[in-house]
């Protein structure tokens, strides 16, 4: 049988409060499998920048719909391996990076573990139950089964039906950024939340920027919450969530996806953004 | 049969093919449906719907968002209008699960890189998977939304490189291999029932389920139809003419993608 008790990471009484460069620092190291999800709303960009500030290598990268944060991991070197189900510049076009790396190995060759939006939120659901996998009515007739082999079909033990079954995502590390914390590492967020519950609760362990840490959380209509004692680390990161946007703080910052198109198209001009985020954070 | 152009018709010279294109897709679209509402093309023929014929179109987008009612266009799929104009807003797992997967949603409307004879999507690579010429996004949540609404809608535009007699990938299944391959793989939507381009209609042959040409736009040829089709297209014996958009589906049309590129 399986051991899932892992006192020291599960058992915290509460998150740790701590600065974006120290909780990246402890959580993530080379190799992870690490879930940074985020749905067009509240993606976690300032930790991916912090990552690729600390030269992480190796990582296998998680994400439903990696968009320019991925892109700029998987530029950096930082990723290895991507697990995904829809990778693109949203209202732009493609991911150059993603392509480059995908289609001619640069800067390292990037392999690639694709599946649909229904497998992969079923993956994390499966992964926050403790279940080994997930069930679903999913890829069928589609040539996805035979190229990824985290998809299977299965039985129904009841009535012999056949169903697609895709294995538990358990990332060592889930990222996501929310609206609000308090100061025992409570976690609020609302608007489009994604899976990024899911992610959290299948995760070894788990990091969460926030615009803010309040000192009470008041309650939000459709908000929601983790406990800190679900959550390894909460970090206070005003705009984390740029160029994406927070609800109920700011925009999304379109001219930043469009202009990223540029930057990202040749490796000379993607190179030299990353240089100049290291002189940023020097 | 050429249909009847209506009183307030505009002529060819006063819209694009685009504009013919995402009014005829609005068209399909009935009020009192659900619609599970792909980014693009798609989305500007759902909320176009919405905002002229359709005004009880329910929107349904896979960041999870139940009825939106946007007040602008949103650029993508999990823009902020969208959760703040929608009757509830729920996680992506409960969009494919509780939503899409037991049958819930009547259409899905969906956009192609490549679609083929029987229907079927490649929104995955062009050449070989393994080492493709051309990655594209993948997925998404097309593959369910294809097998699991009631009917599918494809908005594509009609090029020799995207009507490819046989798509490199099937990311999403149309009609497989020909009739009786849905079923006999037991998927419970219908598929694709209609394919509308730039430049005229396409719909599945009842008898062979092959993509057909049913009616063209006002101004194209059945010639010109061919060339843009990678496969010997078939057309219907009773080709009509697409009725063209009214002055009023265009001025809604035009405001609606200004509002796209405002910035919020």
């Amino acid at each position: 049988m399986a051991n899932t008790d892992e006192p020291s990471e599960r058992h915290m009484p509460m998150a740790w409060i701590a600065p974006l460069s120290e909780a990246v620092a402890d959580l993530v190291t080379d190799g992870d499998t690490i879930a940074m999800e985020g749905f067009t709303h509240l993606i976690p960009v300032a930790a991916g920048h912090e990552i690729i500030r600390q030269r992480r290598r190796d990582l296998t990268l998680v994400r439903m719909t990696p968009d320019i944060v991925y892109d700029q991991l998987i530029g950096a070197g930082c990723a290895r391996r991507l697990v995904f189900s829809w990778g693109g510049n949203p209202g732009v076009g493609s991911l150059h990076r993603f392509r480059d790396a995908v289609e001619t190995g640069w800067p390292v060759p990037l392999e690639i573990e694709e599946h649909s939006h229904a497998g992969m939120a079923n993956r994390y659901v499966a992964g926050a139950s403790g279940l080994p996998f997930a069930v679903l009515r999913g890829y069928v007739g589609t040539d996805l089964p035979a190229h990824t082999t985290t998809i299977k079909t299965i039985a129904c033990p009841f009535t012999g039906e056949e169903l697609t079954a895709v294995p538990a995502l358990n990332p060592d590390v889930a990222v996501i950024h929310a609206q609000r914390a308090d100061r025992r590492g409570n976690v609020q967020m609302w608007g489009i939340t994604g899976v990024q519950k899911e992610a959290v609760l299948a995760a070894r362990r788990s990091l969460v920027t926030v615009e803010e840490i309040v000192d009470d959380l008041d309650p939000r209509p459709g908000g929601v919450v983790l406990p800190g004692w679900a959550v390894t680390y909460v970090t206070e990161v005003p705009s984390g969530a740029h160029p994406s946007y927070a609800q109920g703080y700011y925009e999304r910052d379109n001219a930043y996806y469009r202009a990223w198109d540029a930057v990202s198209r040749n490796r000379e001009t993607f190179t030299s953004w990353v240089s100049d985020m290291d002189r940023r954070a020097s | 049969m050429t249909a009847q152009p209506s009183a307030e018709a505009a002529a060819p010279a006063d819209y694009t093919a685009d504009e013919i294109m995402t009014v005829t897709a609005s068209r399909a679209l009935r009020g009192e449906m659900t619609c599970f509402v792909g980014i693009g093309l798609p989305s500007t023929a759902a909320n176009l719907a919405r905002r002229t014929h359709a005004p009880d179109l329910v929107l349904v987008y896979e960041s999870g968002t139940l009825g939106s009612k946007p007040t602008r266009l949103p650029l993508s799929i999990g823009d902020g209008v969208l959760a703040e104009t929608a009757d509830a807003v729920i996680s992506v797992p409960e969009v494919f699960n509780y939503w899409l997967q037991p049958g819930r949603i009547d259409v899905g409307f969906l956009g192609a890189a490549q679609l083929d004879r029987f229907g079927n999507i490649n929104t995955t690579v062009v050449g070989d998977y393994r080492d493709p010429k051309v990655r594209l996004p993948g997925a998404g949540g097309a593959p369910e939304i294809a097998a699991s609404c009631g009917e599918v809608v494809v908005v594509v535009r009609q090029t020799p490189r995207t009507f490819v007699e046989r798509v490199d990938f099937v990311t999403s299944m149309g009609y497989g291999t020909g009739p009786g391959h849905r079923e006999r793989l037991g998927l419970r939507g219908r598929g694709p029932v209609r394919v509308i381009t730039d430049l005229g209609v396409l719909e599945p042959d009842p008898a062979t389920c092959e993509l057909t040409l049913t009616s063209v736009h006002p101004g194209v040829d059945v010639e010109r139809a061919r060339e843009a089709t990678g496969w010997r297209l078939a057309v219907a014996d009773d080709l009509t003419v697409t009725s063209a958009p009214t002055s009023s589906e265009l001025n809604v049309l035009r405001a609606l993608v200004r509002t796209a590129t405002e910035e919020p």
